[in-house]
């Protein structure tokens, strides 16, 4: 089968994110769930256990607590409450910690620390998976078992005023919500003024069992202004007032119905330093957890630390305060001090409710569980008890009772504790044969791409796959029976949960045929590569052509950051990686065209170092640069030199300038930065009138390649982006610099949509004509740069006004980089894709991206919606992520096809793309999965394997695009560039 | 091309090896707390002035490059002058490329451009004892077979080893270990001397290795 090296590099990648897309699905492992989690009839509760005797008591213990409100502030720092920021802006909580009724815990929230895992964790008491953070965005009814559908079963009664996550989460739960969308970061009173309102009248009414609600101020000042802002100081006085009124109410009710209620204040995530979260440092994990309630006794002068707990453990203790069954999946222990105060039979008959439901789920998650010591622990606890039940039913009052009764206790908590940490590493689990099956896929297609390098480079357009050599299909059925073997052996002994297992056979076997055929592929363009190989050999000796020193430095440059993923520190500080490699870059560049601008010596042999061995070698590079450099040095005019030798300097400078405008990854996240003085609302002025003079750069400099049409659309429609930026409130206008009230700027946003798709569609209709009518490369030349303003002009309204510059001196750079240094240095296509993946790169991490999830700017996927609609958001969410990327390689599509040599350079283009975005994908694979036990591996490596994973699907969608645009170019030019190679 | 000339090169390097170990230890005897790594800076001058002496004084010493036609004192003076205009300029130009590469701008100036006198002392200052303020004759011996000497080829290979070990300095910075040698610009200082180092120690020996292979035009 013969296909072009770009439409086989597409196809190779597109082969490679299935692969990463079965290694990721062993990878994040699936949460520990109870299997009995579809039907929800209600099991009867588990009978205390009585050694024997007959125990009375088989009901579920009656409710602690008459009523509950849980009050959640949304990145409440454990230190703002019981720090000094605590003490200063929230006396009464601090009153209440210190000598009031209460218990007070740090609890710790696993990473990733996002709202939505967050509120899962604290009401169903289970560990979600990692791949939470990504239905973070849209966060689908909840499925699992939780106190809330455990309050409604049992006929509570639920008000909810707070974030809209938990009405999505929890539909038809609560009798009376009013969820608060978190739209615009920058509004921290009105959201919380939304809950605060409903707060007299429903305190009044009393008509409820559960109250929650849940402040979102606090995190998004954080968002925009960090930790130690005065703005938190306010608030935190605010929840302080509230918690005030919600608690006297709580007491005059009380005293009117003489039955305690609860009151829980509690945050979901911490804050980092900068303000940001989804990560796991000790900032955000650490949160406050404290339970207020009459009924707990807390004599004078007792002074307690917080002691830490886990997040999980108030669903358990919430299930319990209520007189609710724990939710199944919980994996949470009660938290004891809440029911201290208890006789000591509800305490044992409370421990032991929580370690059956703990060890049902174990029982449910480990084939093993018998040997684990948790299990063994509440085996032990339990046969006490029932001894203890049968003394205490005897009316055995005396001392044996009592020691015995600490004694089941201790039991019961340590099992507890076994239980639930054991079940919280179970979600550890790696589904290793998943992630085996799709690293070889993976590793099979690199090695395809690798293997076809050379022919694919040298010889330009055509490559052989051969698929349907005879010789072959005897080894294809081979490998095949094989691999089915080794399928059906692990799938029939595996111990725990399999994905590929878990699939239909038809398409696990589909999946052993693709790994069979890429192997074969493999064996037999190797084998065809060493014949030739040998023949070359036989025939002569070619001349082999040296590698100069850019080539040099890309390939040493590119080997070098793949090998830096191994370290979490070069993970977390990726940008200094690629700032680092593109300004050698352009060093080596201003050197190149140093030589190229005084030619001095190098073109008279006369003077240099003879190494007379291999002078054979060394003569060629010398004709070479000679053939390159002089054409190009003489046409040159004395503006246009000066210009050559200065644009290397210039891309530095804008780099350095870029570079301090969005501080990014973990050590220089907290230093100030241009991006923040920018955005902060004191500098409105200035961000306006860089946002415009961006945009006018914008406008200047890709109007140039566009039709007639598209220059207007392209006008108007950044005219539109000012407008929508204007109307959200981010920048103003100079006519109108009162601050009226703030829309979501849908007009606006449809607005340039509608000329995007406008460009895009005049691009793509430019593109057709070409193939259609004759090769006329010049309408395929503009119908690829209208593709490209189109981009432009999308990314222009999504990304953030800040980040106009960066977008503006990418095409900078594009524009210099293009007319002073690719075209008179006359680089190969290879180099110039090289260098066009190292910028786009680099301006991944310009506008301010990290290899942290938390740094993902979700803004832009609201972008002129004004509900939530997923596919939408999500396309727009990742484009304003990967803009980068994505306008370096449009931009390459459009400069290689603008060459006049055009014909195979952009497949080589293609496959070189393909090549050098798979080879880092593969390599991190093997990287992560070896680096599966690694302390950092939640925090650090597996928020960087989803950015590789993303990152490869685009790169199969510019494969695509390049292949597209590549079509037409089969036929014809593929002679003229044979001629045009003769004759120079 | 001679044994003795390959000889006197490999002194030479000998004796710029021994300043730099010289000053390491000679400040420790004068100075109370001296270290490389807590006054850094103190170190850097020392350095720098210790390896610009002994270039001085080679150059004096050795004459490794035909002086010029004239001699007259004003041509000596404006020859200084060059040279120093030179020296200050490149120190400059290398302080302008570290904050391009992402130096601090404003903090740590003093740092940033000790670090530059320092790669300008193992760079700069060789040139301009061995080729004088002639920037036709750095140019040649730069480009790519441009070099007429073993000590120009010393000379090409010292200084190209200062950059790559002032450039793979930079590498440990990001690195969580929190050691004191990984703060800005120590770690580059450290690498541009051990490259530079590495440089002498090696150029003779390369040209020895070589030296059936290399022979030099001499115009
Ligand atoms: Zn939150
Ligand atoms: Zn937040």
């Amino acid at each position: 089968m013969r296909l072009g090296s770009g439409a086989f590099a597409a196809s190779c990648v597109a082969i490679e994110v299935l692969g990463v897309a079965i290694f990721l699905r062993g990878f994040f492992p699936a949460p520990v769930r109870s299997s009995s989690r579809t039907e929800h009839r209600a099991e009867p509760p588990a009978p205390e256990p009585a050694a024997g005797a007959r125990s009375n008591w088989t009901k579920l213990p009656p409710p602690l607590f008459n009523k509950v409100v849980i009050v959640l502030i949304d990145a409440l720092r454990d230190d703002f409450v019981f720090g000094s920021k605590g003490v200063k802006y929230m006396p009464y909580t601090s009153y209440l910690v210190e000598k009031g009724a209460s218990h007070s815990f740090v609890a710790e929230a696993k990473p990733p620390t996002v709202t939505m895992p967050r509120i899962k964790a604290l009401m169903t008491g289970s560990l979600p998976g990692f791949v939470d953070v990504i239905r973070n965005l849209n966060s689908p009814a909840l499925l699992e078992d939780s106190v809330i559908r455990q309050a409604k079963a049992a006929g509570k009664r639920v008000i909810f005023y707070g974030d809209e996550t938990w009405v999505k989460l929890f539909p038809k739960h609560f009798v009376e919500y009013d969820g608060t969308t978190s739209f615009f970061v920058s509004d921290y009173t009105e959201v919380d003024d939304n809950v605060t309102r409903h707060l007299d009248t429903v305190l009044k009414r009393g008509d409820w069992d559960m109250l929650i609600l849940h402040y979102l101020g606090l995190d998004h000042i954080g968002h925009i202004s960090g930790p130690n802002s005065p703005l938190i100081g306010r608030k935190l006085s605010e929840m302080d007032s509230i918690l005030m009124k919600i608690h006297t109410s709580l007491l005059s009710k009380e005293r009117e119905t003489l039955s305690p209620s609860l009151l829980v204040l509690c945050g979901d995530h911490g804050m980092s330093e900068t303000g940001s979260h989804g990560a796991s440092s000790t900032e955000e994990v650490s949160t406050p957890l404290i339970l207020i309630s009459s009924s707990f006794e807390r004599r004078p002068g007792d002074i307690r630390h917080p002691k830490r707990v886990q997040q999980t453990d108030l669903a358990a203790t919430l299930a319990i305060g209520l007189g609710l069954p724990i939710p199944k999946d919980s994996v949470g222990s009660l938290l004891f001090p809440v029911v201290e105060g208890k006789p000591v039979r509800e305490q044992l008959r409370f421990l032991h409710l929580n370690t059956v439901q703990l060890s049902k789920l174990l029982q449910e998650n480990m084939p093993s569980y018998e040997k684990d010591p948790g299990f063994e622990q509440f085996k032990m606890a339990e046969k006490l008890h029932g001894n203890w039940v049968k003394l205490h039913l005897e009316e055995n009052r005396s001392d044996i009772l009592l020691s015995l009764g600490t004694k089941v206790l201790r039991q019961y908590l340590g099992a507890l504790k076994t239980l639930s940490l054991s079940l919280s590493t179970q979600v550890a689990q790696y589904d290793i044969y998943s992630m085996a099956v799709g690293t070889v896929v993976v590793l099979e297609v690199l090695t395809l791409l690798l293997l076809s390098t050379p022919q694919a480079l040298r010889r330009g357009a055509d490559l052989e796959v051969p698929l349907r050599s005879p010789v072959f299909s005897l080894l294809f059925y081979l490998v095949f029976l094989v691999l089915s073997a080794i399928h059906v052996i692990v799938c029939t002994s595996a111990t725990n949960s399999c994905y590929l297992c878990s699939l239909p056979w038809l398409v696990a076997g589909g999946l052993m045929v693709l790994v069979s055929a890429l192997l074969c592929a493999i064996v037999s363009t190797l084998t065809r590569t060493v014949i030739e190989s040998t023949l070359l050999r036989k025939n002569a000796a070619l001349p082999s052509s040296r590698w100069s020193e850019m080539d040099l430095l890309l390939m040493l440059g590119t080997a070098g950051h793949v090998l830096s993923l191994g370290a979490s520190s070069f993970v977390e500080e990726e940008h200094q990686t690629w700032y680092f490699l593109v300004n050698t870059l352009c060093l080596a560049l201003s050197q190149e065209t140093c030589r190229s601008c005084f030619p001095g010596d190098d073109s008279k042999p006369q003077h240099s170092v003879h190494m007379l061995q291999d002078s054979a070698v060394y003569r060629a590079p010398i004709l070479h640069r000679a053939g390159h450099a002089s054409p190009s040095s003489e046409a040159l005019g004395g503006h246009t030199r000066w210009a050559i030798l200065a644009s290397p300097w210039l891309v530095l400078a804008c780099c350095r300038l870029l570079r301090s405008l969005n501080q990014t990854g973990v050590q220089g996240a907290h230093r100030p930065d241009l991006g923040l003085w920018l955005t902060s609302s004191d500098h409105k002025v200035e961000l306006s009138g860089l946002a415009a003079l961006s945009l006018l750069v914008i406008f200047l400099l890709v109007q140039r390649g566009c039709s007639l049409v598209s220059r207007a659309a392209l006008a108007l429609g950044l005219l539109g982006v000012f407008c929508y930026r204007a109307a959200i409130g981010n920048v103003l206008f100079p006519w109108q610099p009162g601050n009226k009230g703030f829309s979501k700027g849908i007009i606006e946003a449809r607005f340039v949509y509608v000329f995007v798709l406008g460009i895009l569609f005049t691009g793509t209709k430019d593109l057709l004509k070409s193939q259609v009518i004759a090769a006329d490369f010049k309408i395929k030349t503009v119908g690829l740069w209208e593709i490209y303003s189109g981009l432009v002009l999308l990314a222009a309204l999504l990304l953030r006004p800040h980040n106009l510059p960066v977008l503006a001196f990418s095409l900078l750079i594009q524009t210099v980089m293009t007319k002073f240094i690719w075209k008179p240095l006359r680089h190969d296509a290879a180099e110039i894709t090289v260098m066009h993946y190292w910028f786009g790169q680099a301006f991944f991490y310009f506008q301010g991206n990290s290899n942290n999830i938390a740094t993902i700017d979700i803004s832009a996927g609201f972008v002129g919606l004004d509900t939530y609609m997923e596919i939408p958001a999500t396309f727009l969410t990742v484009f304003g992520t990967y803009v980068g990327p994505v306008l370096w390689a449009s931009h390459l599509a459009h400069f290689l096809s603008s060459e006049a040599s055009s014909g195979p350079a952009l497949s080589r283009a293609c496959f070189c793309y393909a090549l050098i975005c798979s080879v880092p994908v593969a390599t991190y694979l093997i990287l992560v999965t070896s680096l599966r036990y690694h302390l950092f591996i939640w925090s650090v490596f597996s928020p960087k394997l989803l950015y590789e994973g993303m990152h490869l699907l685009i790169t199969a969608a510019l494969c695509a695009l390049f292949t597209a645009a590549d079509q037409n170019n089969r036929a014809g030019p593929i002679q003229r560039w044979t001629l045009e190679m003769g004759g120079s | 091309m001679k044994d003795t000339d390959i000889k006197r090169l490999l002194y030479a390097h000998l004796l710029c090896i021994f300043s730099i170990i010289l000053s390491i230890f000679i400040p420790s005897v004068f100075l109370e707390n001296f270290s490389i790594l807590e006054t850094h800076l103190m170190w850097l001058c020392i350095c720098s002035v210790f390896v610009t002496a002994v270039n001085l004084v080679l150059y004096l010493v050795v004459k490794p490059n035909i002086s010029s036609k004239r001699n007259s004192l004003s041509h000596k003076v404006t020859r200084i002058l060059k040279c120093c205009i030179y020296f200050l300029m490149s120190c400059f130009s290398f302080h302008v490329i570290f904050v391009l590469y992402g130096a601090p701008l404003i903090e740590l100036v003093l740092e940033t451009f000790s670090f530059a006198v320092l790669l300008s002392t193992f760079t700069t200052v060789p040139c301009l004892c061995l080729l004088g303020p002639n920037i036709k004759a750095w140019l040649r011996v730069f480009s790519r077979n441009g070099v007429t000497s073993i000590w120009e080829n010393s000379l090409q290979i010292t200084t190209i080893s200062s950059f790559v070990g002032a450039w793979l300095g930079a590498f440990p910075i990001p690195l969580d270990w929190e050691r004191p040698w990984q703060v800005w610009p120590i770690s580059c200082t450290l690498g541009a001397t051990f490259g530079y180092v590495a440089g002498l120690v090696i150029s003779p020996l390369w040209i020895y290795w070589n030296r059936k292979q290399l022979t030099y035009k001499n115009n």
